[in-house]
């Protein structure tokens, strides 16, 4: 696989009005997408998913950081330039709620047609009408529904329009925001298995945004777990849920309710309020003040993402790997066992309890 | 519900119009479920099988545009379906109270919402002016909102989605009522707010022995923190069963398609199994069993009226003529 998305320190802030102060939506975040590969971004409301998803689709202008897609950095295009970038075609997205992110006054077929007709290479009439036909029996629309308006469609049909629409352009990457929380369970499984299939076919990577854990597993490769601006745990998706690493990652599938009653596992509250996102100190950990574990090393030192042991598994927690792993885990901490191996120095730092000197990319701590 | 004892609410028979443009829609075909003081039930179901057309006809919050056909709602001896406006207004709020789906449209946004709860208290509790504040505290400190003093004065779009949501469970229980219906009470929340809002209201009606039916479209809510549920489709209710028995072992075909479409921890996408078809369109004339069209065990049997109601098992109750 090769690289698609690779995003650097990537930083977003708003100025909130009246003051000199900002909200720090997006703080130094990094992350790769490969050709193909399905991400998962979770986290809850306010932590700066929606953000994030509008720095990559080039909606919002970054404070700080690079954006490189397909080895172009594409964060340095003003969003308002972006329309006319040859990768603008190339990153689409489907939207949460079908309802509200479909034109009422389109038709089915117009809205498919839309970007084709935007962006697309010009065709004639025919061509495009041939090539919205071909969308329709991709996406599992009946063609019959075509000339329906979106109030005349289900919620499940109405998503469909929006997935054809999303890939009229044959995209690398889809961005996909929820796109099955507004949709009935029964509906929702036929969907995962659309999306699931267009991937295969098409050769598409995804950014997964969702709260669903449980649907995010199903769908995705590796998983970022994002508190309060930040990416506190990444990794891929079967090490992440069944070793989450990061207390707040433990609450969250702590929190998940589980068909089979009875079996319910042992819950992690969050208690306390969480920090404000407007200029929190840059040496506390975010999550400090809602963690079961904080100690006080953690109002002077904000932990970066470090490696545990499986392969591309990071937590930014001071004591991420060292306690007991699983998500039934109890909140003590026990001496680090000698199974982590593989990133000695990191380890080694962390032993003696030192600064960490980088983060997983090699920037200074710390940012 | 131990057997024998009165039900706190008993709804028998119950069918449900709308006249519509397009003709008239039954969007409650017969349906009967009891709940028992404290207890707590769950109905489920896909959007269109009728569980808030049944939560609001039990509140008498229907719409003009629709009729009681029959069937009685029978809450503390009294039938809610044939009550006086005024005799309803007397235990709605007090008695019989109501959470919505989404907090923020069902709070009024430009009043604070410690004056929101104290209208409530005016209304149906019987406390002097000068003690309403500080009912007013407790009642936001006990749904766990921290800070009661500073958001007495708050706005609702001063709040977040979970903080409405607590407020309007406070403004719910703040006359302690026997029953209270919870429409989709954590749709649109955090998974860990979520959890947070559902053990508030187990707390509360364990402690204050508050029976609550739980509407929800998510399986995995109900079947965590119910006694018993109700899986509704089409309006009818299919199956209704103790939570453990019924996920255990589903008798309803349509029961046992909504179980395997739900993503489980640990499941394969492989293992997630869509329902064929959708609800089918209420106007007019329906089938006998509304599931028939979309159901793959059905046989000429089931053109048959009436729905049977077979109890399989004690409390166990299917409405299928070949379950599973």
């Amino acid at each position: 696989m090769s690289r698609l998305l690779d995003v650097r320190a990537l930083t977003k802030r708003f100025p909130v009005r009246g003051s000199a102060r900002w909200v720090h939506a997006v703080d130094d975040v990094s992350f790769t997408i490969e050709r193909g590969e399905s991400v998962g971004l979770v986290g809850e409301s306010g932590c700066g998913k929606s953000t994030l998803v509008r720095l990559v689709t080039r909606l919002l202008e970054p404070t700080d950081g690079r954006i490189v897609f397909a080895g172009r950095d594409v964060g340095v295009i003003p969003p308002a330039r972006f329309t006319h970038a040859p990768e603008r075609r190339l990153i689409q997205m489907v939207f949460q709620d079908p309802a509200d992110s479909l034109n009422p006054r389109f038709t089915a077929f117009d809205t498919i047609a839309e970007p084709l007709r935007r962006l697309g290479t010009p065709a004639p009439r025919a061509a495009v009408a041939g090539h919205v036909d071909e969308l329709a029996d991709l996406v599992g629309l009946p063609r019959e529904l075509l000339g329906r308006f979106p109030h005349q469609l289900s919620g499940g049909q109405q998503q469909r329009v929006g997935i054809a629409r999303a890939i009229a352009l044959r995209p690398s990457l889809l961005v996909l925001d929820e796109p099955t929380s507004a949709l009935d369970v029964s509906v929702q499984a036929m969907i995962l298995h659309l999306l699931a299939d267009l991937r295969e076919r098409l050769g598409m990577s995804y950014l997964f945004v969702s709260h669903d854990l449980n649907v995010v597993r199903l769908l995705t490769d590796r998983v970022l777990v994002m508190y309060l601006g930040r990416i506190v745990e990444s990794g891929r998706s079967e090490d992440v849920f069944d070793r989450p690493a990061h207390p707040y990652t433990r609450a969250l599938m702590s929190a998940v309710p589980a068909l089979e009653t009875g079996t319910r596992r042992a819950r992690i509250p969050l208690v306390g309020e969480p920090q404000s996102p407007i200029d929190p100190a840059p040496t506390v950990c975010r999550f400090h003040g809602r963690c079961p574990d904080g100690v006080e090393r953690c109002t002077r030192e904000m932990p970066v993402l470090r490696a545990g042991p499986a392969a591309d598994h990071l937590a930014a927690c001071h004591f991420g790997f060292a306690v007991g792993a699983p998500a039934q885990g109890s909140s003590t901490i026990s001496p680090l066992a000698s199974a982590v191996e593989r990133p000695v120095a990191r380890t080694a730092a962390r032993r003696s309890g030192g600064q960490c000197a980088e983060n997983s990319h090699g920037h200074p701590a710390g940012g | 519900m131990v057997a024998g004892s009165v039900p706190l609410l008993s709804v028998e028979d119950l069918s449900v119009e709308f006249r519509t443009r397009d003709g008239v829609v039954r969007a409650l075909e017969r349906v009967g479920f009891s709940i028992g003081r404290g207890e707590t039930v769950g109905i489920v179901g896909e959007s269109g099988s009728g569980k808030s057309v049944t939560a609001f006809t039990v509140l008498g919050l229907l719409p003009p545009a629709a009729r009681v056909t029959s069937g009685r709602a029978v809450f503390g001896g009294l039938d809610l379906l044939t009550a006086s406006p005024g005799q309803l207004l007397e235990y709605r709020g007090r008695e019989l109270s109501m959470i919505f789906q989404s907090p923020r449209t069902a709070l009024n946004p430009i009043r604070p919402v410690g004056r929101q709860i104290a209208d409530v208290l005016e209304r149906h509790a019987n406390i002097p002016r000068a003690k309403r504040r500080d009912r007013v505290l407790e009642l936001l400190a006990r749904v766990q909102i921290p800070d009661p003093e500073r958001r007495y004065h708050a706005y609702p779009f001063e709040l977040s989605g979970g903080m409405c949501q607590r407020v309007m469970i406070a403004l719910a229980v703040a006359c302690s009522p026997a029953l209270l219906i919870a429409d989709e009470p954590t749709t649109g929340l955090d998974v860990t707010t979520q959890a947070g809002i559902l053990d508030l209201l187990g707390d509360l009606s364990r402690t204050a022995g508050m029976a609550t039916i739980m509407i929800s479209h998510d399986l995995a809510v109900v079947a965590e923190r119910c006694d018993r549920i109700v899986v509704m489709h089409a309006g009818h209710v299919v199956e209704q069963a103790p939570a453990r028995a019924l996920f255990a072992r589903p008798r309803h075909p349509y029961t046992a398609r909504l179980i395997a479409s739900t993503p489980r921890a640990g499941a394969k996408l492989a293992d997630l199994a869509p329902i064929p078809g959708a609800v089918p369109d209420l106007r007019g004339e329906t089938t006998p069993c509304r599931y028939r069209t979309r159901c793959e065990r059905a046989v000429s049997v089931c053109d048959e009226p009436p729905l049977p109601r077979d109890e399989t098992a004690p409390g166990h109750v299917v409405a299928c003529r070949r379950p599973l």
